[in-house]
């Protein structure tokens, strides 16, 4: 079997360059088609990522950890009641549901410079494994810059935009949402940050500033905090977000 | 105006042109999501019957989004060739697609004719063709732009290389290039989507691309999809930037959703001329596009997801681009739900934009929370290498690890290629005979060690 394997599969003679990427490199061929190795492996990330779509919050870690870090929360649910109605109709997880948007109101808040938001987003499964060791960074260097931090808001079925209603009724400067992002194939689990100034229902992606990737194997949760920080201060600086908002900061190495 | 149509004694109405366009479009979730598609089947092909008989020249009378507060719409009516049209002028738009099919219409007509096409004129007539009506029409028109090398001849398929990195690594991103340099690949451009929009970062990349394709001679280009201030900004600072990108959208509050508008594209435009780093021609844009971006901002004021999209065909031949590609699948299930409607609008997009006269491209992709995969892909794929499209995704493994999405791989290239019977670009197909990494027939030799490898290992 494995000579037969070897004289019809024609490898690769650069496989170690696979030590720089996790990309599908060096791969080899049969004629012009991937090895059927190559093929079934796919098949099976595919099967990874399709679950992650999946995955729902897990809340109650969520909470326990929070409060570890002396944060108050709620957990909120969108317009979307299930998965199904999320992934047909965004906008339902742009939109708090009733329920919510009273807890939020009837909190009335006082205003705050940070609001953060943790939502599932396309990834329950990021949120689950990331959001709370990043913030774990990020908290302290609020702390550090005498920032106050609203009530950590914990969204199910929640899309980005969902952020900017939860950071309008806390009456937050600045809202930060750690989402899951969209599940790739390497990455199931990969988070999201995007930072909007002066959030308020309404306003589209080129008010925000995003930061992608954040898993271990990506952008580490170390170089993740910074960068997100940086970018709040500049917005705080420049009174601002979005694509005006450039990050001229420490280079990615 | 409004418009209307009777089947078996009951009457559908449409009452604007906008709202029959909607409705003739075949069934896709984005227009479901955004409640402009027809109620069933039927109302469906009444619309299209009631289409059929509206002469062309009303395109250019009732403007989908209005003329006072859509610069789009201004470029679109503003920009018509009249001279071009005159040919068709006399035209419903049903004839148009008869007229279309027919051996008239050849490539050098409808090469001449696309001034005079309005997006709205072409999005019509797709909607009323079947998905081979698509490809026969397309894959008469030859789109060929020029930069280091020469795009879209006929026989030929080109391929963007996207060697992206999670975190821009370097090196992940160099071994990515050569990967798909000896696979074939990378004669539409090198592009890289970086995973943030910094300029110190981004000029860095650049500098990257711009010393591999020198030090390797590489007749092709590279990009840094970037957001266009930053282009800008780099100009500014004499970045080696070879092609300016920019993601566009058929109305003008979508664009301002990108954070962009005309006057900002002309000046960027403008800039990356000045730079005169082609040295084949001077297209130097590269754009994308994708149906649903406009309902994904709240900026489709009411027009269905393809009439938007092939508007924004409008602005990207403004700017006499390189490299246009729709992202069909990228955008999400809740605009293409599933492999048979990013099929049916990718074929759509294909033939709208090179109707209009763009160099077309096809990022043929889905994303994992759609009811697709790779099967749906290949089908794509081939419909489009039939289809003459200029150029597609050349992605390892199909798996982009930065974007979260799957496209097409260095290996479908070559199947496609293979299967029928195109080659690279003439002047890269050069670079690869040289380089020993294919032979004339478009065979890839076997390696045992090549001077690419140098890059990394030194």
């Amino acid at each position: 079997m494995s000579n037969l394997k070897k004289y019809i599969v024609q490898p690769d003679p650069w496989a170690d360059l696979k030590e720089y990427t996790a990309a599908r490199i060096a791969l080899g061929r049969t004629g012009t088609a991937e090895p059927l190795q190559a093929l079934l492996q796919f098949r099976l990330a595919h099967a990874h990522a399709r679950d992650a779509v999946y995955a729902v919050l897990n809340q109650q870690m969520l909470l326990n950890e929070l409060q570890a870090l002396h944060c108050a929360s709620f957990t909120l649910q969108t317009q979307a009641a299930n998965r199904s109605e999320y992934l047909q109709y965004p906008d339902k997880g742009r939109r708090l549901n009733a329920k919510a948007h009273d807890q939020l109101g009837e909190f009335n808040s006082t205003g705050y410079d940070v609001c953060v938001v943790l939502a599932d987003g396309l990834s329950a499964t990021a949120i689950n494994n990331h959001a709370i060791p990043v913030l774990k960074l990020l908290l302290p260097l609020f702390n550090k810059a005498s920032m106050s931090v609203a009530p950590v808001c914990i969204v199910q079925e929640g899309r980005v935009a969902i952020g900017d209603e939860c950071g309008y009724l806390l009456k937050a400067k600045l809202v930060v949402v750690l989402i899951g992002e969209r599940p790739g194939l390497s990455s199931p689990d990969s988070l999201g940050v995007y930072l909007t100034w002066r959030p308020a229902p309404g306003l589209t992606d080129e008010a925000r500033n995003c930061i992608s990737n954040i898993r271990p194997e990506g952008l580490n949760y170390q170089a993740a905090a910074e960068k997100i920080f940086f970018l709040i201060n500049e917005a705080f600086r420049l009174q601002l977000s979005g694509v005006t908002l450039k990050d001229n900061g420490g280079l990615i190495s | 105006m409004s418009y209307r149509y009777t089947i078996q004694n009951h009457t559908y109405h449409f009452n604007t042109l906008t709202t029959l366009l909607a409705k003739a479009s075949p069934f896709r979730s984005g227009d479901a999501l955004a409640g402009v598609a027809a109620m069933d089947y039927k109302e469906r092909v009444a619309a299209q019957l009631a289409l059929a008989d509206v002469p062309l020249k009303n395109f250019l009378q009732e403007a989908v989004v209005p003329y006072e507060q859509d610069e789009v719409t201004r470029l679109i009516i503003d920009s018509h060739n009249t001279a071009a049209f005159t040919p068709i002028a006399h035209f419903t738009t049903g004839q148009f697609r008869d007229w279309l099919l027919s051996d008239n219409a050849d490539g050098i007509t409808l090469q001449q004719l696309a001034p005079g096409l309005t997006p709205e004129m072409v999005a019509a007539v797709s909607k009323l063709m079947r998905n081979q009506d698509l490809i026969s029409v397309a894959r008469k028109c030859e789109v060929i732009t020029k930069f280091r090398n020469t795009l879209g001849l006929k026989g030929r398929l080109s391929v963007r290389l996207q060697p992206n990195h999670p975190t821009d690594d370097p090196k992940g991103i160099a071994a990515s290039i050569v990967d798909g340099l000896l696979y074939g690949s990378g004669d539409a451009v090198i592009g890289i989507n970086p995973a943030t929009d910094s300029p110190a970062h981004v000029q860095t990349l650049l500098q990257m691309l711009d010393a591999i394709i020198q030090r390797f001679e590489i007749p092709t280009q590279s990009c840094v999809l970037c957001h266009v201030t930053t282009s800008l900004q780099l100009v500014q600072q004499k970045a080696p930037l070879d092609l300016v990108f920019q993601s566009i959208g058929g109305t003008e509050k979508t664009n301002k959703s990108f954070g962009i508008d005309l006057a900002l594209l002309q000046e960027a435009y403008e800039a990356a001329l000045s730079l005169q780093r082609g040295t084949l021609g001077n297209n130097v844009m590269y754009f994308e596009t994708g149906q649903g971006s406009s309902l994904s901002a709240n900026a489709h004021e009411g027009v269905d997801q393809q009439t938007c999209e092939a508007r924004a065909y409008a602005v990207a031949r403004k700017f006499s681009p390189l490299l246009v590609n729709t992202v069909v699948g990228f955008i999400g299930p809740e605009y293409l739900f599933d492999g048979k409607q990013i099929i049916r609008a990718a074929l759509e997009d294909h033939f709208c934009g090179k109707l209009l006269g763009l160099p077309m491209g096809v990022d043929v992709c889905y994303t994992n929370h759609a009811e697709a995969d790779q099967d749906d892909m290949d089908n794509l794929l081939t419909l489009l290498g039939v289809a003459g499209c200029n150029y597609i995704m050349g992605i390892p493994g199909a798996d982009d690890i930065m974007l979260n999405y799957q496209s097409t791989s260095f290996h479908d290239a070559l199947y496609v290629r293979k299967v029928l019977g195109l080659k690279p670009a003439p002047e890269f197909e050069q670079w690869l005979l040289r380089q020993n990494i294919m032979n004339e027939d478009g065979q890839l030799l076997s390696i045992q060690d090549h001077k690419l490898l140098q890059l990394i290992n030194e």
